[in-house]
């Protein structure tokens, strides 16, 4: 059955496909980590190009979803252990985006249907599970779920549900927060117009995120000339602890 | 205002940190701790990653006892001779220390060790303080001069290698001094704090220290000693955040004068019994949450490492 579906799928999306295509602009197309750096909106707004008069049948629904680059977790959860709470078991998920933002234009359920979400690993879940963790260590999928609990909770994975705008058919923007807590590393958006749970066209294109300035200088120090960033550190602290004692002394003597 | 610092990549508010350093700043300048055991666990609250907060802690350890040391050295309270043994002992502790943290990282156990040394060592320490000083105030309090105190001529003293320490007034061994400061060393590298919360009652108890001497020459050994771990965190783990250092330090520096002022001011035995209940407050935390269940069992880290 589901590979009918998806054979299904195959005939009919290059169809649709050459139909429907998305022209997309970005707010901006690189995110720019100051050291006054407070988080970030992204405004993606686009239009369908299409030769022929829009389909008949259902409307045409719009997903846009901006991931981060995906890195290698390690999942412990604890359990009591004579009376205290310690770390038992851990789990590798192999690779997990450190930022993961869908917004769609529907409820999610309507805007795409489970098969089509497997092939193209849109929500949240299937982003983590299909790269994810060796699913034969039992409870596995508890620790995957404990990945996206953990983000949704510190604002790196969310769901926006009924955010995206859509104008005749034709026009569509949304807005994707970036919290503040940001790591580095190239970002994708992902387009995916859909009609009756079916993806119609996709679109990807990239945001850089990276860190500026100061912070560059800084962090890119630490990596290659640790040595001297620790002796640079050290003489910061101990020229900050040595002037604010001798400003403090002068300042009481007067 | 948020600040984004580079290192531990998360953006918190400086004002904040300017607080925190400020208060542990007091707290460093009155007790003579580095004041890592109460920092330490705070960094841990407002969201910075472990690892950073301990390799850049001992960072901010080194500005903090840097402009505290510099008022003892004033006041002529540091006994440099006994501070050099000790940080002999220290260098030696540090680095053995850090080779035990790598095999409980292997282990995927170093949060709990970390967590369970806090809550064995402080609530011993807090304790045995706790009623020691109540027990000099009360006798302070019941008229009269207190009962001159016997020397101890134990164990301590019937070690070899004894060596003459003019400003503490001792002649003892060197042999517990290095052992001392070897502990403190190991702790400090495990725990990622100064050690002084260790070294300051092992000074006045087990080596029989005036109480003036024992800060200043605890902060001596604690500059040298945490700058060695930082050197090491640097080099091996890249986990140093030099703007969360200075926005601490620039709160710490200031409360360390401001404590070093309120210290001297103050009567030894309440400035142990406040040292005392606050140790037994962050050993208390500690406990708890190890022994309540959280609210979120699971947690994550980067693959292979902490």
């Amino acid at each position: 059955m589901l590979r009918l579906i998806t054979l299904l799928c195959l005939i009919c999306l290059p169809a649709y496909a050459t139909e429907e295509q998305v022209v997309l602009g970005l707010s901006q197309d690189r995110v720019s980590i100051t050291a006054d750096f407070d988080g970030s909106e992204i405004l993606i707004f686009g239009a369908v190009k299409r030769e022929a008069p829009i389909p008949e049948g259902p409307p045409l629904e719009v997903i846009v979803s901006v991931v981060g680059p995906s890195e290698p977790v390690t999942v412990r959860r604890k359990e009591k252990r004579f009376g205290i709470w310690i770390n038992t078991d851990s789990l590798v998920v192999d690779l997990a985006p450190s930022f993961y933002a869908v917004a769609t234009s529907a409820p999610f359920n309507e805007v795409l249907t489970n098969t089509e979400d497997l092939r193209y690993r849109v929500s949240i879940e299937r982003a983590i599970r299909s790269v994810g963790a060796d699913m034969s260590i039992q409870g596995a999928q508890n620790f995957s779920e404990a990945v996206i609990r953990i983000r949704e909770h510190e604002g790196l994975y969310s769901i926006r549900q009924n955010t995206v705008a859509v104008d005749e058919q034709t026009l569509f923007r949304t807005s994707i927060d970036m919290p503040s807590d940001l790591t580095e590393g190239d970002y994708t958006a992902r387009i995916f117009l859909t009609r009756s749970g079916m993806v119609v066209s996709t679109f990807e294109t990239a945001i850089d995120v990276r860190k500026v300035g100061l912070e560059r200088i800084l962090y890119t120090m630490s990596r290659e000339q640790p040595i001297w960033y620790g002796l640079m550190s050290l003489a910061i602290a101990i020229a900050a602890g040595w002037g604010a004692s001798t400003a403090f002394r002068l300042l009481r003597q007067n | 205002m948020q600040i984004y610092l580079p290192i531990a990549e998360v953006s918190v508010n400086a004002f904040l940190l300017f607080g925190l350093g400020g208060m542990v700043g007091i707290l460093s300048g009155m007790f003579g701790v580095g004041g890592g055991f109460l920092m330490t666990p705070l960094l841990f609250f407002i969201g910075i990653p472990p690892a950073v907060a301990v390799a850049t802690e001992a960072n901010q350890i080194v500005a903090s006892s840097f402009s505290g040391v510099l008022a003892h050295f004033r006041r002529r309270t540091v006994d440099l001779k006994m501070g050099t043994v000790l940080l002999i002992g220290g260098l030696a502790g540090a680095a053995l220390g850090v080779i035990v943290f790598n095999y409980l990282k292997s282990l995927g156990q170093v949060d709990l060790l970390v967590k369970l040394c806090y809550v064995v060592f402080l609530g011993i320490i807090g304790s045995l303080m706790f009623i020691e000083s109540l027990n000099a105030i009360r006798k302070s309090r019941k008229g009269g001069t207190p009962p001159p105190k016997r020397r101890q001529r134990g164990w301590i003293h019937a070690m070899p290698f004894k060596m003459r320490f003019r400003t503490s007034g001792l002649y003892i061994s060197v042999i517990p001094p290095v052992i001392i400061g070897l502990f403190v060393g190991v702790l400090s590298a495990i725990m990622g704090v100064g050690g002084g919360f260790i070294m300051v009652p092992a000074m006045i108890y087990l080596l029989g220290m005036p109480t003036k001497v024992v800060v200043g020459t605890s902060l001596f050994q604690i500059i040298f000693v945490t700058a060695f771990t930082t050197m090491l965190h640097a080099t091996t783990n890249y986990t140093v955040d030099v703007v969360l250092a200075v926005l601490l330090l620039v709160g710490g520096v200031v409360g360390a004068q401001i404590g070093t002022v309120i210290g001297a001011r103050m009567p030894a035995e309440q400035l142990r019994v406040l040292l005392a209940a606050l140790v037994l407050v962050v050993c208390g935390k500690l406990a708890l949450d190890l022994l309540l269940q959280p609210s979120e069992l699971y947690s994550l880290g980067d693959a292979g490492g902490h």
